[in-house]
């Protein structure tokens, strides 16, 4: 029997998706829920917090737009709101407008490894904090410099975690078999 | 969107239609809030459904700083008990002074008929979490408007004034720092009796007496207590210790920056005064008072 190649081309190569079984929408809401908690925590004012609520909600934006949508990212945004002690409206309009872009993206990202999906991601984070930024500006009328960004670039680089932590359950065969490859 | 998806998958409204939908209810949420009160209802309701969530969140925390007070070594006790203990000596001095000092005031008012200074009660308060703002300096402590706080409060540690709560819900309550740039307290120099306003400076942690005289007395290592004529603060706090002072001959005015003697950072308890609210005329909402700001040069 001929030995198999070591060296397989990853499958996104191809720009063909790995088979997956349906997501179960109580995990989506549960993964939602960790992670704004996760934005809960006292993070005060160290530099490059993550924004882990706004990478979960752009990660089930890209893979489904169907069952999350602008109106969970609007509700979790109130929600950030009130616990931030901002005025009401400031997240949800950056969560609703990065729920928009990611799901006008979704058909495209899924074509790239995480990296590359890392790469499209960074730019929707960096407008949803630009919006943030924009309102407390136009209101406080002061600019605090731009090293907020780093946020940002941080939780990009979280991306590919989240890609393998998100879509783990979906990566379980449904019945388990040692001998065949999924 | 490039194409529009085929008509026999039902999708709800259009991601158009959502996107604007959101978007506006979002903004219209923002103009409500930032130029009336009417949302305070919904903010609340919002808060105290967060509550148990924050309290979640904070739980291992606390648990932590509590095994590692716990474990704390001997040492570490018998230095606190150490300097307790010649705290007490000290501070027993100064009680002997102030005693004194009460006495003889008590009767120079009696002479001149004026009334009493009303103790102020007051409230204990922990912090729960620092808000992540790069605009503000404010914090969130674990008593609200059911604890008896209201909007206005001053809060101190005990080097001095430490900041002013600006919103309470039922169980949590909003405090604006010293540092915060919409914070300003009036303020005394306790050496010559000189009066100001501090505001929040640009400089972090830091406070700025606006609007001096190029030629006025203030010195670096002068210290600022309240003046009590805002009716908020009463007077005498410790607030700030004079830390910069630029005389700059072509504007008029002097550049003089303090450091708030109360440590903002550190602590995690603080006490509310209650001042008496009912006084007091309204605050300005904090929008009001950055248009205020805004206007001036």
């Amino acid at each position: 029997m001929p030995k198999a190649p070591s060296t397989l081309p990853r499958s996104h190569l191809f720009g063909a998706q790995p088979l997956l079984l349906p997501v179960n929408p109580r995990f989506i809401w549960l993964t939602l829920i960790i992670a704004w908690m996760i934005n809960l925590m006292p993070w005060g004012q160290w530099p490059g917090v993550p924004d882990v609520l706004a990478l979960t909600l752009i990660f089930w934006s890209v893979h489904e737009p169907r069952k999350i949508g602008m109106f969970a990212a609007f509700l979790f945004g109130l929600l950030m709101d009130v616990h931030q002690a901002r005025l009401l409206g400031e997240h949800a309009l950056a969560y609703t407008l990065l729920s928009y872009f990611a799901i006008a993206l979704h058909r495209r990202i899924q074509w790239f490894g995480p990296i590359g999906q890392a790469l499209h991601v960074l730019p929707l984070l960096l407008v949803t904090q630009l919006v943030v930024y924009s309102v407390r500006a136009a209101l406080s009328g002061t600019w605090p410099g731009w090293s907020w960004m780093l946020d940002s670039v941080v939780a990009a680089a979280l991306w590919p975690i989240a890609d393998r932590l998100l879509l783990a359950p979906q990566r379980r065969a449904p019945e388990r078999d040692d001998t065949r490859p999924i | 969107m490039q194409y529009s998806p085929p008509s026999f998958f039902k999708q709800g409204p259009d991601v158009w239609v959502r996107l604007v939908f959101f978007s506006l209810l979002s903004i219209a949420l923002l103009i409500v809030d930032a130029r009336f009160q009417t949302l305070d209802v919904v903010r609340q309701a919002v808060a105290a459904a967060l509550y148990p969530f924050q309290r979640a969140v904070l739980l291992p925390g606390s648990l932590w700083s509590e095994t590692t007070v716990f474990f704390e070594s001997k040492t570490e006790f018998q230095r606190e008990a150490d300097d307790l203990a010649r705290q007490r000596i000290e501070m027993s001095q100064v009680t002997t002074r102030a005693t004194q000092l009460a006495e003889e005031n008590a009767q120079l008012r009696r002479m001149l008929g004026a009334s009493a200074r009303v103790r102020v009660p007051s409230v204990l308060v922990e912090v729960l979490y620092e808000v992540r703002d790069a605009f503000s300096r404010r914090l969130i402590v674990d008593k609200g408007s059911q604890h008896g706080l209201a909007a206005g409060m001053p809060l101190i540690d005990d080097g001095g004034v430490v900041g002013q709560v600006v919103r309470v819900s039922l169980l949590t309550s909003e405090v604006a720092l010293l540092t915060d740039r919409d914070q300003m307290v009036p303020v005394q120099v306790l050496r010559n009796g000189v009066r100001s306003v501090a505001f929040g400076d640009e400089a972090p942690g830091r406070l700025g007496l606006r609007f001096m005289a190029s030629d006025i007395d203030v010195q670096v290592g002068d210290d600022l207590v309240t003046s009590g004529l805002d009716g908020i603060y009463p007077a005498g706090l410790p607030v700030a210790k004079v830390d910069t002072v630029e005389r700059d001959g072509s504007s008029g005015f002097a550049r003089i920056l303090a450091k708030p003697v109360a440590r903002l950072d550190r602590h995690r308890h603080f006490l509310v005064l209650q001042t008496v609210q009912s006084e007091l005329p309204a605050l300005p909402a904090a929008e009001e008072v950055r248009r205020r700001q805004a206007r001036r040069p």
